[in-house]
């Protein structure tokens, strides 16, 4: 019963990866002989991992790299019900070390780093310009629930500011604190400086000197059951490399 | 091939062959639900179903569920009345457009309430100025809901006064009963049952309403964190509360609906 919920799930992700892909206008490979590497990662790495997967195919001739993004506590529990992922990229090492405990990832390193920016709506109605600002009554800040990572970072940089914010509403998720200030119905949110860099124009950012005290780590390492052991490795090895890394800073992403 | 011949004075039976499905049909069902009891953490249920979030979560779904019924009754039995008494051109397209939260994903729910009654929405700023603020509060969670569960109750209770029929609200005001009064007296009592179910299964969609809460309400513990909400967060960090209140929901869900059955007696 549980091979089959795995398959289930795998068959699953593997369509939302195929989607993932078509939609973006990466090469469709559906020739026979083509080897498929099966990348999970973070759902905040979406646009950086489809330009590495971009040049991880152009580098290798007839591989297909599927790449499946969703929340890292989600791909844990996937990995852990079976799911055939051949690399995990995740948001934070807290969700990595889980997998490291059941021995399903094979030495995970740090590839990436991500901070936390004030994400107004444009023209910053409500006069934004610092930290302590989003303590103010008049502000309808809107922040992640403490439960998930960037809830934890959010809750870490206030008290190292020893500022007791009170959100109008404590989100799922980043991308639903975005929402929010995207949709004008919060005047500030906390997000990861690369939410604030691939909205656009959708919001501004406002960058505070406290954001220092929760750096989130992001760590990267091959499946230990990996189907495409080397190619696995291959792949961690150009996040890795100078190029990889420079893809990153693109969207945002610092250096470990 | 019948069981059963198919006479007036002995009841018809069924096909053989609906059996197989239909208990397939109703595993299909009751399994997960099975499968989700099995996982519940019974040694801590209490506790987990007691701590301080779940009783907000549950008391605030509890609240806001009865207020959108409410809203339900009062704007879905006159459109009701509309649709299945009236005749005017375009009722066929009106009848079909109230359906249309009913197969709208919640999320665009969300999404088209949040551009209505959000800060920025067609209406939000009147509002606004009106000294109204929608945007996460608790209204917010009643509008979302009343949203979904209000085709609910505009089909079941046009069904049943389309099955009632007009016979008698034409005999009672051939006596000279006004129109109030006919449908105070005649209309209402005829299609009680209707109404009654109309407004259980609203109830019971509100209770479940998640996604045009989360896009629209935002989340706020006794605020705005209905139970579904709570279930969603708890998924994160401690499966077993997640399964604990899913449970609890669903036993809620189960006698709200059994309660009413019982009213009705057998269908």
């Amino acid at each position: 019963m549980r091979k089959h919920i795995a398959a289930g799930v795998a068959a699953l992700s593997t369509a939302f990866a195929v989607t993932a892909l078509a939609g973006c206008g990466a090469p469709a490979s559906g020739d026979v002989g083509t080897t498929t590497l099966t990348v999970f990662a973070a759902a905040s790495l979406k646009g950086s991992f489809e330009d590495l997967a971009e040049q991880f195919e152009a580098a290798h001739d007839g591989v297909d790299v599927q790449l499946s993004f969703a929340g890292s506590s989600d791909l844990v529990a996937q990995i852990q019900q079976g799911a055939p992922a051949d690399v995990f990229a995740s948001a934070d090492t807290a969700n990595m070390d889980k997998l490291t405990a059941d021995d399903l990832v094979v030495e995970p390193q740090a590839f990436a780093t991500n901070t936390l920016e004030i994400a107004v709506p444009p023209g910053n109605p409500a006069g934004v310009e610092s930290l302590q600002d989003l303590a103010s009554p008049d502000v309808k800040l809107v922040l992640c629930a403490p439960e998930v990572p960037c809830g934890a970072a959010s809750a870490k940089v206030a008290e190292a500011a020893s500022l007791d914010l009170r959100p109008v509403s404590e989100e799922q998720s980043v991308t639903d604190v975005l929402g929010k200030v995207i949709a004008g119905e919060a005047d500030a949110g906390l997000v990861y400086v690369t939410d604030v860099a691939s909205a656009g124009d959708a919001v501004e950012g406002v960058e505070f000197p406290e954001s220092d005290s929760a750096v989130n780590t992001y760590p990267i390492a091959p499946v230990t059951d990996a189907d495409e052991a080397e190619l696995a490795e291959e792949f961690v090895d150009l996040v890795l490399s100078d190029e990889g890394q420079q893809t990153l800073t693109g969207f945002g992403f610092a250096a470990p | 091939m019948p069981v059963t011949a198919p006479r007036a004075e002995t009841a018809v039976g069924l096909p053989r062959w609906a059996f197989a499905p239909a208990a397939v049909g109703g595993l299909f069902v009751l399994l997960p639900l099975v499968a989700m009891a099995t996982r519940v953490d019974w040694s801590s249920y209490w506790s987990l179903i007691t701590s301080e979030s779940a009783r907000a979560a549950l008391l605030l779904s509890l609240q806001t569920s009865a207020a959108s019924t409410v809203a339900c009754l009062v704007l879905g039995v006159p459109m009701a009345l509309v649709l299945a008494r009236c005749r005017f051109p375009g009722i066929d397209l009106l009848r079909s457009l109230v359906m249309v939260p009913l197969v709208l994903p919640p999320v665009v729910g969300g999404i088209a309430l949040l551009y209505t009654f959000g800060r920025r929405g067609l209406l939000g700023e009147t509002l606004e100025v009106a000294g109204v603020q929608v945007a996460f509060s608790t209204t917010a969670v009643v509008l979302a809901q009343t949203f979904v569960a209000l085709p609910f109750l505009v089909t079941s209770l046009e069904g049943a006064l389309r099955t009632a029929g007009a016979r008698y609200e034409a005999v009672a005001a051939s006596l000279g009963a006004r129109p109030t009064t006919v449908l105070r007296r005649v209309t209402l009592p005829l299609v009680w049952p209707g109404l009654l179910s109309g407004a259980v299964l609203s109830f019971a969609r509100a209770l479940g309403e998640f996604g045009a809460t989360i896009t629209f309400a935002g989340s706020l513990q006794g605020v705005t964190r209905t139970l579904p909400l709570e279930i969603y967060l708890q998924r994160e960090t401690d499966p077993d509360a997640a399964v604990a209140l899913s449970l609890l929901l669903v036993v809620v869900a189960v006698l709200v609906i059994a309660a009413t059955r019982r009213d009705r007696g057998p269908l």
